[in-house]
């Protein structure tokens, strides 16, 4: 089976291979049989990945130690769950599913871009099989998962215990699904730039792909952010840690990409910027998956460190960027410019929300790379922590988010401010309620806490209004509303839904960091502590045994109004005997949106533990929003309009027939 | 407007909002970016009492000692000079002694070192990059220690 899985890879590089130069040189011969070739080989390289991982996972599961990669991350004592997402808790098998998803990507393009002109699902397939043979090639050369050991070591050295934890299931597929979606994208782009023609139709091709992408990235980063949360033991929910910001950095780009797209779909404008955003875009997941797996930043990502490796993902990172950036320097001034717009418009809107995402990014890229650039240059470490993006990036955002609400309701091409400023009074009242209530109110309100809770329901009110201004509140009866506001096409839904999902996620960071409590003291068993209005007793220190490790559970009573327990809490310190590892197992009561949080610390000689504390309110609201976020994309998503590769035959060649080439 | 003199102030418009992003971001660069020492490091550079920095090096043996209620006091050391520090908090948990450290924070006027973070390996197998690059260059790293 292991040595299937080996074959099966080569194969599959092979065949990538294949997929880069035939369909390639079909494309430039106009040849519809080599042309062909792409479709079927695409499929065939991804059933094939999918074999070889199917191998690799298949070995971690019966705890083939022969195998180094399974000796080095896995034990035959760990829970079943965690020897198969053991498969990729490592450098070589998290590079196995990234190459699987690329090839999955690769395979739905195939399987139903049918309908895509020949000749640009040629060209994409041969990009998509280009990126694919250089990480099969790095995979084969520096990190082969399928390397066996003689003897065969009768134990294996275990999981790191930080991911033995169902976060590791769910993380770095969603993560990757995101990054590596943006591929499609990407290839979409060259394919263009390669053809030298770009339409509107090419918009309405790329922008599900980017829906999709962006919708994994919401939940990657988001499921990547609740796990650090809770595992780490430190009660944040964002560190601003390179390894975060490299995942971070696709996010933003992309969803500039995804607002920019729908100009150029609706309005065709904006069309090279848009290819440029796409390619960085992606670039920026190749970046990204070059701090987090050369080992240039040290992280609980960094799995191990081998020069080689960064070297190999460095020279794809330049063949791919400067590659695709080269080739639009040449193109790019022969596709036409598209329509004109007054700057007080849909469009205008766009652009603004475009210029700042894509300096925020910029910001947290230069935040990123500032201290490997200062260590490769001279002797000194440092480091670019929280204050840093707390002075750089929220300035960006706050202009940002102010803006939102107004977008999706000014007009195309020529917008009336005034109007929808009226339309948004609502909104706004609401929003300055909200203000004074927060500031006269709670206790321990800040200013600038008071502005966060008026952001937030600025943001949720206004997707609000968006709905109901479309639906015609208050120009038809109630009746007709409804039924105008179930008519409304699913990605005017998509919009309000993931701006709705913005506002809660700014909700629930402003309600933590602002009106969260935080405790740290020591406490011997009998003892309670007040945290923000809710009694704690704690009850004391347990021991425990698990499959693999030992722990002291240290027990927490939530004491009621009456004085009687009417909950529990309890926090952990496990030990893993086969790594001789410590870690903390968080303790965490969720109330209403609001959350408990306890971490237990280290024992004291008279029997005293020190125990931090946390109370956390709306914090449940940051990822809640991304999951709102995430719907809002689905829905768009499910637009008939949308759909992949949907443009009706009529559509079609009308596009075809205004589709701009200037040789 | 013609359509030049929009395209025109259009850029304009956007160079001096990119021009203001970096300045700002250069500003920031330069007020928040936290420099990392080792204690022997601390006798040539220049730094005030209330400049962030971050200090690493290996926990010196024996000199952990906790105070009352959280506070935690020990020794950082490069072999050459130790630094002493203190921390209210949890200690991570591969916090031991003779192991790499990093610690974040100001040295108060007396000298001491107060951390509001500190931060030890993620892993077993590895020594904080900054500290095994240090110690290296200090010539007290031996590469068995890294397994």
């Amino acid at each position: 089976m292991v040595e299937t899985g080996h074959f099966a890879l080569v194969l599959a590089f092979a065949l990538s291979l294949v997929q880069t130069i035939v369909p390639l040189f079909g494309a430039r011969l106009n040849n519809q049989r080599l042309m062909a070739v792409g479709g079927p080989v695409a499929v065939t390289g991804f059933a094939l990945t999918a074999l070889s991982f199917a191998a690799l996972a298949s070995a971690y599961a019966s705890s083939d130690f022969s195998l180094a990669n399974v000796w080095e991350n896995s034990h035959s004592l760990q829970p079943m769950i965690y020897k198969i997402t053991g498969t990729w808790g490592n450098h070589e098998g998290s590079m196995l599913l990234w190459v699987l998803i690329l090839t999955f990507f690769g395979a739905l393009v195939a399987a139903f871009g049918s309908n895509l002109p020949a000749s640009l699902r040629a060209n994409v397939l041969a990009v998509q099989g280009a990126i694919g043979a250089a990480f099969f090639l790095f995979i084969l050369a520096t990190s082969n998962p399928f390397i066996r050991l003689n003897p065969a070591p009768i134990e294996g050295r275990d999981l790191n215990p930080i991911l033995q934890d169902l976060g590791l299931a769910i993380h770095p597929p969603l993560l990757y699904l995101g990054y590596v979606g943006f591929s499609i994208c990407f290839s979409f782009s060259v394919a263009a730039l390669i053809e030298g023609r770009i339409d509107a139709s090419w918009a309405r091709w790329v922008r599900p792909w980017t829906l999709v992408a962006w919708m994994f990235l919401t939940g990657g980063i988001a499921m990547g952010s609740y796990w650090a949360y809770y595992e780490l033991g430190w009660g944040g929910f964002w560190f601003w840690d390179p390894v975060e910001n490299a995942s971070f950095m696709p996010w933003l780009a992309g969803t500039a990409l995804l607002h920019s797209a729908i100009v150029m779909e609706k309005r065709s404008a904006l069309k090279i910027w848009t290819l440029l955003l796409a390619i960085l875009t992606f670039s920026l997941s190749l970046l990204g998956t070059f701090l987090v797996r050369s080992g240039v930043l040290t992280s609980v990502h960094a799995f191990a460190t081998d020069p080689t490796r960064g070297v190999f993902i460095l020279c794809i990172l330049t063949l791919f960027i400067g590659g695709s950036l080269a080739l639009f320097a040449l193109r790019a001034s022969r596709l036409t410019a598209g329509g004109l717009f007054h700057p007080i418009s849909r469009e205008g809107a766009l652009v603004l929300n475009n210029l700042f995402l894509t300096t925020a990014t910029a910001t947290v890229l230069v935040g990123t790379l500032y201290p490997l650039v200062v260590e490769a240059l001279s002797d000194d470490k440092i480091s670019v922590g929280a204050p840093f993006f707390n002075l750089t990036f929220a300035p960006l955002m706050v202009p940002l988010l102010v803006m939102v609400p107004f977008g999706p309701l000014l007009a195309w091409k020529r917008g009336d401010i005034l109007a929808v400023a009226q339309r948004l009074m609502t909104a706004f009242a609401a929003a300055l309620l909200a203000m004074l209530v927060t500031a006269l109110f709670i206790s321990g309100a800040t200013v600038l806490a008071a502005l966060g809770v008026g952001l937030a329901v600025w943001l949720v009110l206004g997707a609000l209004t968006d709905l109901a201004v479309k639906a015609g509140l208050g120009n038809v009866a109630t009746g007709i509303m409804v039924r105008r506001l179930l008519g409304l096409p699913r990605s005017v839904f998509g919009t309000a839904l993931a701006h709705l999902g913005l506002g809660l996620t700014v909700l629930g960071i402003v309600g933590t960091l602002c009106f969260g409590t935080e405790k740290i003291l020591s406490m011997h068993p009998g003892e309670t502590v007040d945290l923000s209005g809710h009694t704690l007793r704690f009850a004391g220190i347990y021991p425990a045994q698990g499959p693999n490790f030992s722990e002291d559970r240290g027990r927490f009573e939530l004491i009621g109004p009456a004085g009687n327990p009417v909950g529990e809490i309890s926090s952990a310190k496990r030990f893993y005997p086969v790594r001789q590892m410590t870690t903390t197992e968080s303790g965490i009561k969720t109330l209403g949106l609001s959350q408990l949080y306890i971490s237990l610390g280290d024992e004291g000689k008279d029997g005293a533990v020190v125990v931090r504390l946390w109370w956390k309110p709306l914090v449940t609201l940051i990822w809640g929003g991304a999951l709102v976020m995430m719907a809002g994309a689905a829905m768009s998503l499910m637009d008939r309009r949308l759909r992949v590769g949907a443009p009706s035959r009529r559509r079609k060649q009308a596009d075809a027939a205004a589709t701009a080439i200037s040789p | 407007m013609t359509r030049k003199q929009k395209r025109l102030s259009v850029i304009l418009g956007g160079l001096v909002f990119l021009g203001a992003a970096t300045g700002l971001t250069f500003y920031a660069l330069g007020q928040k970016a936290s420099y990392f020492y080792m204690p022997a490091d601390l006798a040539t550079a220049t730094v005030q009492p209330g400049q962030r920095i971050r200090l690493g090096g290996l926990v010196e043996k024996g000199t952990i000692q906790r105070g009352q209620g959280a506070t935690v006091a020990f020794s950082v050391t490069d072999t050459h000079k130790s630094v002493k520090v203190t921390y209210t908090g949890i200690l991570p948990d591969l916090f031991r002694e003779e192991q790499g450290v990093i610690t974040e924070g100001t040295f108060g006027p007396d000298g001491v070192f107060v951390a509001d973070s500190v931060l030890a390996k993620h892993d077993e197998r590895y020594m904080p990059k900054e500290v095994a690059d240090g110690l290296k260059a200090k010539g007290v790293w031996q590469e068995s220690k890294s397994e």
